[in-house]
């Protein structure tokens, strides 16, 4: 699904990623975890496509193709999906009405013709009450206004809406309250299966009590030094980051 | 040496004999003419010195020359012009063919209101004393082309709303140049009078049929009487080969509520000088705008609110978005009286620049004598957010439609105020046609 080889990038003639290399099979859950200022955010942003990052070297393969060059909109359209760390606000653009343009945009780059508004709107429904979204909400001017937890539901809803086959969660467990995390791995879970891969970018463990990974990786000073399994996330949560500093992948 | 601006300047004072020749002379109006004709000599067309024309000349206008007498009776098919009306909803239209009436295109009536032609006000008894109870009175003589504009007063729109009524239906004012006379300047006179307690929705659209030199010095007074609502729209969204300057002076009296929106999309030049006084205590006042401009366009919007007494509110929301050396102004004006206490007057300017090429003067002023009021203002220019682009493309959004949509919120709350459903739809689809795309839902 997802391979990256050796990825170096730079934002502001700042080295960030120094050597990334990640494998993420089809139907696979993988977590980064790391340290404040390691790099788990931008290589978020860099599979994502963000324009002020600048890969130096390396490659970026999904499903077979060489990425580096992909608008963030045809990384979306080939299957891409990034559950930002801070949601960005459009007052004036509704929930609803934000969510069928992204859908039927995607559709558009397919040649398919916009989904009939009845399937949408059953759509829009079913995935609202999997994360437990009033319809009240969906009317709302996107994120203007909402709480942490909102905001978080909302990308999650929107992730559960464009079903795409790659989902990179940008610390989505920040800012969030044990019944509302609850809510949106339960969301992520009900959304993947064996021909859909996640990306879990985390601080903490907890999210992945929730969302249970198979592979773990811990990125430091823009390289991942250490892989394992779950088990790996747990022994960071208990000591922390210090023993790893040393350690070359 | 003797430039071509004097030239036109003085074709417009040399052909007032010439036009008295087709007037009532012993209309009592006929003095407002003769005093504005000489205001006007003596002020001349407003230049680049005067402050409130800094960013918008008119030099390269006024040094062409124009026809000041459109041919009459020039047929144009309603098909041929339906899709600038609102068609969808009825309404009473009132519409002139380069200046002149149009009783085949419109839609006037004398049942319980008076919506028809200015021409047929003035010359009829039944209205004197209306017409000398409002004709001009709010219109400032310090202006030269307001003035201009009344020493040739003979046709525009005449609307006349009696106590405590309410049409149902909205006004439609249509003020058509068809381009059979190559260079045309066309000065039409409207004149809304509201009276007590009533309320009236009025659309206002100024278009050429095809390319060709037009200028369009309107004016058009409004009064709301005591408690009366009015809300007034006007669609600029004219070929790229016409200016308009629109003068638009509103007197309100107490407890009435008048609102304008101003959605400037179109033409080569416009010049909006919007104009409210307050003669009465608890009067509100809105004034909206929507300006999306491209291609060397070239929008000026003028406000001035005059709080002259205690307990008013006024609220100035104008959104602009420039592109492709476009520019905009905004130049708005509060003053408050000293005995206007208790005022609330916000006024906001918001822009974005699309790109480098475009740019956008704003200048919001204000004069405060009173000491218990609430005023506030501010003004933006800026770009799109980046990181808002950003995540409507990781959303599979194109960077066209992305930008699109953006720019549409931005504009999308000045929207929300307009209170006609179908109006809103056509502004809606028009911002999309204008940012060039589907946004793929309604509002």
């Amino acid at each position: 699904m997802l391979e990256i080889n050796n990825l170096h990038c730079k934002i502001e003639g700042r080295s960030i990623l120094k050597g990334i290399n990640l494998k993420i099979n089809k139907g696979e859950i993988h977590a980064i975890m790391g340290p404040n200022g390691s790099g788990k955010s931008t290589l978020a942003n860099v599979i994502s496509g963000h324009e002020d990052y600048e890969i130096t070297k390396g490659n970026i393969f999904f499903k077979g193709q060489e990425i580096n060059e992909f608008s963030p909109e045809e990384r979306a359209h080939e299957g891409v999906f990034m559950s930002f760390q801070y949601p960005v606000e459009i007052p004036g653009v509704t929930v609803t009405n934000f969510i069928k343009t992204a859908i039927n945009e995607s559709r558009k780059s397919k040649g398919l013709d916009e989904m009939p508004s009845s399937e949408m709107l059953k759509k829009i429904r079913e995935k609202a009450a999997l994360l437990q979204i009033d319809s009240n909400f969906l009317s709302r001017s996107l994120n203007d206004g909402f709480s942490g937890g909102e905001k978080k539901r909302n990308e999650i809803f929107q992730m559960a809406m464009m079903e795409p086959e790659l989902a990179v969660l940008d610390e989505t467990d920040s800012g969030l309250d044990i019944d509302a995390l609850k809510i949106v791995a339960n969301g992520v879970i009900k959304c993947s299966n064996e021909n859909n891969s996640v990306l879990v970018i985390t601080h903490y463990q907890r999210l992945l009590d929730y969302i249970v990974p198979d592979f773990v990786h811990v990125v430091m000073d823009g390289k991942v030094v250490k892989s394992g399994d779950k088990d790996l996330a747990k022994k960071i949560e208990e000591i922390g980051y210090d023993w790893l500093k040393n350690e070359k992948s | 040496m003797r430039s071509h601006n004097m030239n036109f300047q003085e074709k417009l004072l040399d052909s007032f004999i010439a036009f008295e020749q087709d007037i009532d002379l012993l209309n009592p109006i006929h003095k407002y003419r003769k005093d504005a004709l000489k205001r006007f000599e003596d002020l001349g067309f407003p230049s680049k010195k005067d402050e409130s024309w800094k960013y918008t000349s008119l030099k390269p206008l006024v040094q062409k020359d124009y026809n000041l007498y459109p041919k009459s009776n020039i047929h144009i098919e309603l098909k041929d012009v339906k899709k600038y009306f609102l068609n969808d909803i009825d309404s009473f239209k009132i519409v002139f063919i380069d200046g002149v009436y149009s009783p085949f295109l419109s839609k006037t009536t004398h049942d319980g209101v008076d919506i028809c032609v200015l021409s047929a006000a003035l010359s009829k008894d039944k209205y004197k004393k209306r017409i000398k109870k409002y004709f001009n009175k709010v219109v400032p003589s310090s202006e030269s082309l307001a003035s201009l504009n009344t020493s040739y007063t003979k046709e525009g729109a005449y609307v006349y709303i009696p106590e405590s009524i309410s049409p149902e239906d909205p006004v439609q004012i249509m003020h058509f140049s068809t381009g059979n006379q190559n260079s045309i300047w066309l000065q039409p006179r409207n004149l809304i009078i509201a009276d007590k307690g009533s309320k009236v929705e009025i659309i206002e659209r100024h278009q050429s049929l095809k390319d060709h030199s037009v200028v369009t010095n309107s004016l058009t007074e409004i009064y709301a009487e005591k408690n009366a609502f009015i809300d007034y729209y006007k669609i600029q969204n004219d070929l790229n080969t016409s200016c308009l300057i629109d003068n638009t002076f509103i007197s309100q009296e107490r407890d009435s509520n008048v609102s304008v929106h101003t959605f400037s999309f179109g033409g080569k030049l416009t010049r909006n000088n919007l104009n409210f006084y307050h003669k009465g205590e608890n009067i509100n006042s809105t004034l909206k705008g929507i300006t999306i401009l491209e291609e060397n366009q070239h929008v000026d919007h003028n406000t001035l609110v005059y709080h002259a007494q205690p307990n008013c509110e006024s609220h100035q929301d104008y959104k602009g978005i420039f592109s492709d050396r476009s520019v905009g102004v905004f130049n708005g004006k509060i003053i408050v009286d000293k005995i206007a206490q208790k005022t609330n007057a916000f006024q906001q300017n918001n822009n974005i620049l699309i790109d480098n090429k475009s740019k956008v003067n704003t200048k919001p002023q204000l004069e405060i004598f009173a000491d218990d009021v609430k005023c506030s203002h501010g003004c933006t220019v800026g770009q799109l957010n980046k990181e808002a682009l950003f995540y409507l493309k990781t959303r599979g959004i194109p960077e066209k439609e992305a930008k699109a949509l953006l720019t549409y919120a931005f504009a999308n709350n000045v929207l929300e105020s307009v209170k006609i459903p179908n109006l809103k739809k056509r502004i809606n689809s028009l911002i999309a046609k204008k940012l060039g795309v589907n946004l793929g839902f309604d509002l």
